[in-house]
């Protein structure tokens, strides 16, 4: 708040200094939040050319663009910089590094410099990456598979394990200066469930970094340890196991899905109380639902083994633990419906990604069921089934909550609004996009056509012509929002300080926020998402409402 | 907290002691008594390193949960992958 004794115009962290010195040596979690944002958003992009190669070739029966040997590299490289590169440091490099201080009434994170170095690293790993997209590519899958990728493939994976098990320690060091920085460092009277949600969910993430990267580095370190010494670990010709890969990849990589997803639903717990002018329904419910879904993702990663040749014991335990994990997602979606339920709405861009991410995750959560019953699964593994099931859980839900959660916090970041108009129909767009590229496939997949083939029978020709004019949609949705965001940085910074009538710590900040965030450390005296004091007809006063909790 | 340095001389010098034993046990033959022998002594070794070397006997309980939650997941790592290897026909 400016008072009359405060001078007119104070430099935010963004005027705080200038020149390649100020952002590259900076140790303000605001700005390498931006680093971040920039990073992930190229390798986003070259990502999304790989998908784009991918629909096209898949457009007609035959093989047309590529060779069979290309395509197998695109669709690995698509899976390699969408998920190590985007999505995993997606909302907790950008929108966790720039946020948790600040909700938490911070100045920054716990330990800047590692903060800083974490972005470097990332960076490093990027580079080794790069080096083999633009030297030839691999075509392992984004999973690595031994014992074709250490003994049989003609492509070189070891810049890329190296490249992303790098990668690996960047998100470690992310997710341990999260967990100290919300034990140590949250503001006085912010106890743990006067928390804002978004807190909950970058804990828990943080939580799934810290104690899962290790294994997938570990598996990675021994991959490349066969691959390149010949030593027996993996490949059954050399008396090892092949099934052993697969457990420690999916011991990290079944639990990097909520990674993925678990900060977007963080987002949209803010997002929702925000534009519903509601108090979350159920907010310790929905604590504990997050930290539920963080420990049994732990619980079930045998159940992408279904068909390697895990026992049949082990299937049965890993698809009952899998069903587990319905109860906690099922507990958010319902007490976000809840929290909509007689809420003044207001249809913000926001909200409309927040809309999308909840029927999304929805149908994707849903699906996963139909993956995590053996008999089923036996039918479906390895069909387009699967790759519809997870987009809609990595793009429809993560990919929405990011989009909800850079919308919803943008004029904070940068001061200025982007054009409503233009927000909401990319937002539309990407719904419709979405759909129409990954619901053909769940058909696709059903009617049994295999995932990783660059030709198919001529039957599935009509479904594929969808998924990819979906897809260009879906590109244009993307390509949208990167110009009016762009565009809004030629505006002033008028956004005010808080332009959704949020009652978020961060938007007791000005906009952009000054480089230490707060003048006084702020005390807090109250639960979040106080909203009901508004204009809304129903509201209950905060006292008899914790009452009917007690 | 700083630890007397005798503290860390006596550590590192059961850890060398074990670490002996390690080596004069692997020519006993004693059937899988070896392994069991091995294993538990690599786990007296790594308890001495994370409770003197690393602090944690001198750190606060939340310090005490978070190093027991890393080898709480290092048993549901073995555990459940042993619920394949163990069950395989």
């Amino acid at each position: 708040m400016t008072t009359l004794n405060e001078p007119l115009y104070r430099d935010d962290y963004l005027n705080a200094g200038y020149g390649v010195k100020s952002w590259f040596l900076t140790l303000d979690h605001k700005r390498i939040a931006i680093l971040y944002l920039i990073s992930i958003t190229f390798f986003f992009f070259i990502g999304g050319f790989f998908a784009v190669m991918l629909r096209l070739e898949l457009m007609t029966p035959q093989g047309d663009i590529v060779t069979a040997e290309t395509y197998n590299k695109l669709f690995t490289m698509h899976g390699i910089a969408m998920i190590f590169f985007f999505l995993i440091p997606s909302i907790p490099a950008v929108l966790g590094n720039f946020f948790v201080p600040m909700m938490i009434g911070a100045r920054d994170l716990a330990f800047p410099r590692l903060n800083l170095f974490s972005w470097y690293l990332y960076n490093v790993g990027g580079l080794f990456t790069l080096y083999t997209m633009v030297t030839g590519g691999i075509d392992t899958g984004w999973t690595f598979y031994a014992p074709y990728s250490s003994s049989y493939t003609l492509s070189d994976p070891v810049p890329v394990v190296v490249g992303v098990f790098i990668l690996g320690f960047s998100s470690i060091l992310t997710g341990i200066n999260f967990l100290v920085t919300i034990h140590k460092m949250r503001a006085p009277g912010l106890t743990w469930f006067r928390l804002p949600l978004f807190i909950w969910a970058s804990y828990a993430t943080s939580v799934i970094q810290v104690l899962g990267t290790p294994v997938v580095a570990i598996a990675l370190v021994l991959l490349g340890f066969e691959r390149l010494t010949g030593v027996g670990i993996f490949d059954p010709k050399l008396d090892g196991d092949p099934i052993l890969f697969q457990h420690l990849f999916w011991f990290y990589s079944h639990p990097a899905v909520y990674i993925m997803i678990l900060p977007s639903m963080g987002v949209v717990s803010e997002v929702v109380t925000c534009f519903a002018r509601k108090r979350i329904f159920g907010y310790k419910f929905m604590a504990f639902a997050i930290m539920g879904i963080a420990v049994l993702g732990f619980l079930v990663w045998g159940h992408h083994m279904f068909i390697s040749g895990q026992s049949i014991y082990a299937g049965l335990v890993f698809s009952a633990l899998s069903f587990l994990v319905a109860i906690p997602s099922a507990i958010k979606v319902f007490n976000w419906t809840a929290t909509l339920y007689k809420g003044q709405i207001e249809f913000r861009t926001p909200i409309l990604y927040a809309f999308g991410f909840i029927g999304l995750f929805t149908i994707g959560g849903l699906t996963g069921l139909f993956l995590a019953s053996l008999a089923t699964d036996v039918h479906l593994t390895d069909t387009y089934f699967v790759v519809a099931h997870f987009h809609y859980i990595m793009v429809g839900g993560a990919v929405m909550g990011y989009l909800a959660g850079i919308h919803y916090w943008w004029p904070k970041m940068t001061g200025r609004m982007y054009h409503e108009g233009w927000a909401k129909f990319s937002a539309l767009i990407l719904f419709v996009g979405f759909n129409l590229t990954f619901f053909p496939q769940f058909i696709l997949g059903f009617m049994g056509m295999p995932r990783r083939y660059y030709v198919y029978p001529p039957e599935y020709q009509v479904l594929n012509v969808m998924s990819t004019a979906g897809a260009s949609i879906l590109g244009l949705g993307y390509l949208i929002p990167m110009i009016y965001l762009l565009w809004s940085l030629r505006k002033p910074k008028t956004a005010g300080a808080n332009p959704w009538n949020s009652t978020g710590l961060e938007w007791t900040t000005p906009s952009p926020p000054l480089p230490h965030n707060f003048d006084e450390v702020p005390e807090v005296t109250h639960e979040p998402y106080i909203y009901e004091g508004g204009s809304h007809p129903h509201a209950v006063p905060v006292s008899d409402h914790e009452a009917a909790h007690e | 907290m700083i630890v007397p340095k005798k503290i860390y001389y006596r550590v590192a010098l059961a850890l060398l002691v074990l670490f002996i034993l390690t080596i004069a046990v692997a020519f006993v033959h004693l059937g899988p008594f070896n392994v069991y022998i091995a294993v538990t002594i690599a786990v007296i070794k790594a308890t001495l390193v994370v409770l003197y070397f690393m602090h944690v006997r001198y750190h606060t309980r939340l310090t005490w949960i978070f190093a027991s939650a890393g080898f709480l997941w290092l048993i549901i790592l073995f555990v459940l992958t042993l619920a394949d290897y163990a069950t395989r026909s």
